[in-house]
C-alpha cells in the first residue's frame, strides 16, 4: 500500500465517521421495491402509465432523502400479462434481485399470481389492479393491500349512477373472463335490486375485435342502455361498430370504466358522451392540492399528465414508504401492521383509507364522460367529470361477505 | 327468445360482411396453393399489414380512396419479393418448408409490426361518405359494410374475368391442372407463379384494408384470421376458388347465426361445421382428392 492509497482511504474513513447519522445511513443498501406490469400485450399503454407512475414516486422519495435515509430504487419488469410469467418475474424479484416489497401487477389472475409469490415469501404486496378476490378470502392475507377500485364498488356505483340517470332497460356485453363476467354479475345484481329489467347479457371471448353479429339483436331489443365491458383495446373495436350501426342515436353508450390510454388512442368521436367511471384524472388538480403536485411532477418529468393506472402505482409506492417510515422497519409484518395501525392516507386525490378488515383502499371515484370533438381541452382534457361519487365502506362487500369474522 | 324472420335478417346481412373478409382471404390462399401447393402461413400477417399500409397512406395522402388502392398493391409488391427471394428456394421441396417458411414469416412481420406501428393497436375511420348508417328496411347498417360487400363482389368478378377470359389466366389454370405440361410447351411458369403470390397476397392485403376501418389495425389481428381462412379453404376445398367463395360465404353465415342463439360457441361452431364436412365429403365441397400428395 502506497502513501497516497492509505491516505484516501484513511481521509474517506474518517469523513464517513464525521457524517451526520442520516447520510451515513444513506450509504447503506438502498430500499427495493419490485414492480411487475405487463410492459407488453395488449395492456401495454396502461402498463407504461404505471411504469412513470411508479417512477416519479421514486424520484419524489429520493429527492426528500429516501425512507429512513436509504435511498429507494423500483425494479419494473415484463409480466406480459401471463400469470405464470408474473410469478416468475416476482419470484426472481424477490430472490435475486433482493426486493423487500412489491407492488404492481395489472389484470386479476396475473395479480392473484403474483400474490400468491408474494404470500410465500412473506413480502408485503400492493396490487395496483382490479379484482374482488385479492381483498377476500381464501386469496388474500394480512401483507396483501389492495390500492385500486374493485368490480363490485366499480360496477354498483356506475350501475346505480346510469339506472338513476340514464336509464333502466340495459343490455349489458362483457369479456368473457374473470373481470368481465364479475362486472357482468355485479352490475345485474345492482340492476336488479334498483328494479330495472335486463333484456340480455353478452358474453364475448377477450381480445375480439368483430363485435357485428352481437349487435343486430340488441338493436332490435332497443335497450336504453347499452352497458360493455369490453377491456382494452376491445373497448374501442366495440364502440366504433356499435356507433357504425347507429346504435349510439338510440341508446346510450356506459361502461363500468374509462381508461384514458384508450380515450388518447379513440379520439373524442369516439368516446364522446359515453359513460363510466375513474379513479383519478389530471383535471382533479384544479381542486385537489396533491394531484396538483403530481400532475405538475408528471408534466416535468414526461410532458404528460399521469393516467388512472400510473396513479394507483404512485400512490402504491408511496404507501410501502409511508408504512416503512412509520414502522421504522423493512418488516413487511411490521408495515403491514403500521398500516394498519394509521390507515389514513393522500398522495394524490384526497383523503384514502385502508379498511383494517381486508386492506382495501377505500377511496372517492368519479363518474365521467368522454367530451365530445371541439370539446376537449388540449391533449389530455377528454374527459368531463358529471359526478363525484364520495368513498364509502358500504360499496364493497362487507368485510363478513369477503370471510372476514 | 322470439325467432322471427325480422331478427334473423339481420343476422343474415351482418354475417354476410364477415364472410366477405374470409372469401378474400381464402381465395388468395387458394390460389396460391392450387397452383404452386405452397400453403402461405404468412396471410394472416399480410392482412395484418394491409391494414397497417392503410394506416399508413391514410396518415400520408389523407385520402382514403388512394389508401384503399394503393395498400394492396403495396402488401402485393412485398408479395412478390418474397416469392422470388425466399419461397423460389422451396420448390420441389413438399409442402412442408414453404409451410415454416411463411410461418417463420408471419412471426418477424408481427413482431416487426409491432416495432413500427407500437404494441397497442391503431384506429382508422371509414371515409366521411361511409361513416353513417343505411336504413335497410329492416334495420340500420352501416354504409361501410354494405361497401365491403361491394367491392368484394367487384374484385371478385374482375378475377373472374381474368381467369377465364385472358391469355395469362388461362396459363394459370392450365399451370394448377398440370405444370409439368404446360412447361413442355414452352411457357415459363416460374413468372406465372411469382404472379400468382402476388395477386394472393394482394388479396390478403385488400382483406386488411377493407377490415381496418371496422376493426382497427393491430399486431396479431391476423392470427384467427388465418387459423379460420384456413378451415374456409378445407371446407370449400383446397385449391378450388368456387369453393373458396361458398364457403366463406357460409362461414360468415355460421359465426353469424351461432353468435345469435349461443354467442359463447361462435368460435367453436366453424370448427364443427369443419368436421361435419369433412365427415361427409373428405375433400371439402369442390375439391379433388389427391393434391396434397
Amino acid at each position: 500500500m502506497n502513501r497516497r492509497v492509505f491516505l484516501t482511504t484513511t481521509a474517506a474513513g474518517a469523513a464517513t465517521f464525521a457524517f451526520p447519522a442520516v447520510l451515513r445511513a444513506q450509504s447503506k443498501d438502498p430500499i427495493r421495491i419490485g414492480f411487475p406490469a405487463p410492459l407488453t400485450g395488449p395492456f401495454s399503454a396502461i402498463a407504461a402509465d404505471m411504469k412513470q407512475g411508479a417512477e416519479l414516486a421514486v424520484d419524489e422519495l429520493n429527492a426528500k432523502g429516501g425512507i429512513l435515509g436509504r435511498k429507494v430504487e423500483v425494479l419494473i419488469r415484463d409480466d406480459q400479462l401471463k400469470p405464470q410469467v408474473g410469478a416468475q418475474r416476482t419470484q426472481e424479484l424477490i430472490e435475486k434481485e433482493g426486493c423487500q416489497f412489491i407492488v404492481g401487477g395489472l389484470a386479476a389472475h396475473v395479480q392473484m399470481a403474483i400474490n400468491e409469490q408474494t404470500k410465500k415469501a412473506k413480502v408485503l404486496f400492493i396490487s395496483t389492479s382490479q379484482s374482488d378476490e385479492i381483498s377476500a378470502k381464501p386469496d388474500t392475507s394480512p401483507i396483501t393491500f389492495h390500492e385500486a377500485l374493485n368490480p363490485t364498488i366499480t360496477s354498483r356505483v356506475v350501475g346505480k349512477w346510469v339506472m338513476e340517470n340514464l336509464g333502466k332497460k340495459w343490455w349489458i356485453v362483457y369479456a368473457d373472463y374473470a373481470w368481465g363476467k364479475q362486472n357482468n354479475a355485479v352490475l345485474q345484481d345492482t340492476l336488479q335490486k334498483n328494479g330495472g329489467t335486463l333484456l340480455g347479457a353478452t358474453p364475448y371471448p377477450l381480445g375480439s375485435a368483430e363485435f357485428s353479429a352481437h349487435l343486430p339483436k340488441i338493436q332490435a331489443a332497443k335497450p336504453e342502455v347499452l352497458m360493455s365491458v369490453t377491456p382494452g383495446a376491445d373497448n374501442i373495436a366495440f364502440l366504433k361498430q356499435a356507433r357504425s350501426f347507429g346504435m349510439d342515436k338510440s341508446m346510450k353508450l356506459a361502461q363500468p370504466l374509462l381508461w384514458i390510454s384508450y380515450l388518447k388512442e379513440g379520439g373524442p368521436e369516439l368516446y364522446s358522451d359515453v359513460y363510466g367511471s375513474i379513479n383519478w384524472y389530471w383535471e382533479l388538480q384544479d381542486t385537489i392540492p396533491s394531484a396538483r403536485k403530481f400532475v405538475e411532477a408528471s408534466m416535468k418529468k414526461f410532458n404528460m399528465p399521469p393516467g388512472d393506472y400510473g396513479a394507483y402505482s404512485y400512490s402504491g409506492v408511496l404507501e410501502v414508504a409511508r408504512g416503512v417510515e412509520l414502522a421504522k422497519s423493512t418488516d413487511s409484518e411490521a408495515v403491514a401492521n403500521a398500516l394498519r395501525k394509521s390507515p389514513v392516507y393522500d398522495h394524490f386525490k384526497g383523503k384514502q383509507w385502508w379498511r383494517t378488515c381486508d386492506n382495501k383502499a377505500m377511496q372517492d371515484m368519479w363518474i365521467v364522460k368522454g367530451r365530445g370533438p371541439g370539446k376537449t381541452k388540449g391533449e389530455w382534457g377528454l374527459m368531463d367529470m358529471v359526478a363525484k361519487v364520495t368513498a364509502d365502506e358500504k360499496n364493497d362487500r362487507t368485510c363478513a361477505e369477503k370471510g372476514f369474522v | 327468445m322470439e325467432v322471427s324472420l325480422a331478427a334473423v335478417l339481420p343476422q343474415i346481412f351482418t354475417g354476410l360482411v364477415l364472410g366477405m373478409i374470409f372469401v378474400l382471404l381464402a381465395i388468395g390462399l387458394s390460389l396460391i396453393f392450387g397452383l404452386m401447393t405452397v400453403v402461405n402461413f404468412a396471410h394472416g400477417a399480410l392482412y395484418m399489414l394491409g391494414a397497417y399500409c392503410t394506416v399508413f397512406l391514410l396518415g400520408f395522402t389523407r385520402n382514403f380512396w388512394v389508401a384503399l388502392l394503393v395498400a394492396p398493391l403495396m402488401v402485393g409488391t412485398f408479395g412478390l419479393l418474397v416469392e422470388r427471394f425466399l419461397i423460389r428456394r422451396l420448390y420441389g421441396r413438399g409442402p412442408d418448408d414453404p409451410l415454416l417458411l411463411t410461418f417463420g414469416l408471419s412471426l418477424v412481420l408481427i413482431e416487426t409490426a409491432k416495432l413500427i406501428w407500437g404494441k397497442i393497436g391503431l384506429t382508422l375511420d371509414p371515409p366521411r361518405e361511409l361513416g353513417g348508417a343505411v336504413n335497410l328496411g329492416f334495420m340500420a347498417f352501416p354504409a361501410y359494410r354494405l361497401f365491403v360487400i361491394a367491392v368484394t363482389v367487384v374484385v371478385l368478378l374482375a378475377l373472374w374475368a381474368f381467369l377465364t377470359r385472358t391469355n395469362v389466366g388461362l396459363v394459370i389454370r392450365a399451370g394448377s391442372r398440370d405444370p409439368l405440361m404446360v412447361r413442355a410447351l414452352g411457357i415459363d411458369l416460374s413468372r406465372i407463379w411469382l404472379l400468382v403470390f402476388g395477386i394472393g397476397c394482394a388479396l390478403a392485403g385488400l382483406a386488411g384494408a377493407l377490415a381496418g376501418p371496422m376493426r382497427g389495425a393491430y399486431a396479431e389481428m391476423g392470427v384467427t384470421m388465418v387459423i379460420e381462412s384456413f378451415v374456409v379453404v378445407v371446407v370449400g376445398g383446397m385449391g378450388s376458388l368456387l369453393g373458396a367463395v361458398v364457403a366463406g360465404i357460409m362461414m360468415g353465415q355460421v359465426v353469424g347465426i351461432t353468435t345469435f342463439f349461443a354467442p359463447k360457441l361462435a368460435e367453436i361452431m366453424v370448427f364443427v361445421v369443419m368436421a361435419l364436412v369433412l365427415l361427409v365429403r373428405p375433400s371439402g365441397f369442390f375439391g379433388e382428392a389427391g393434391l396434397m400428395e
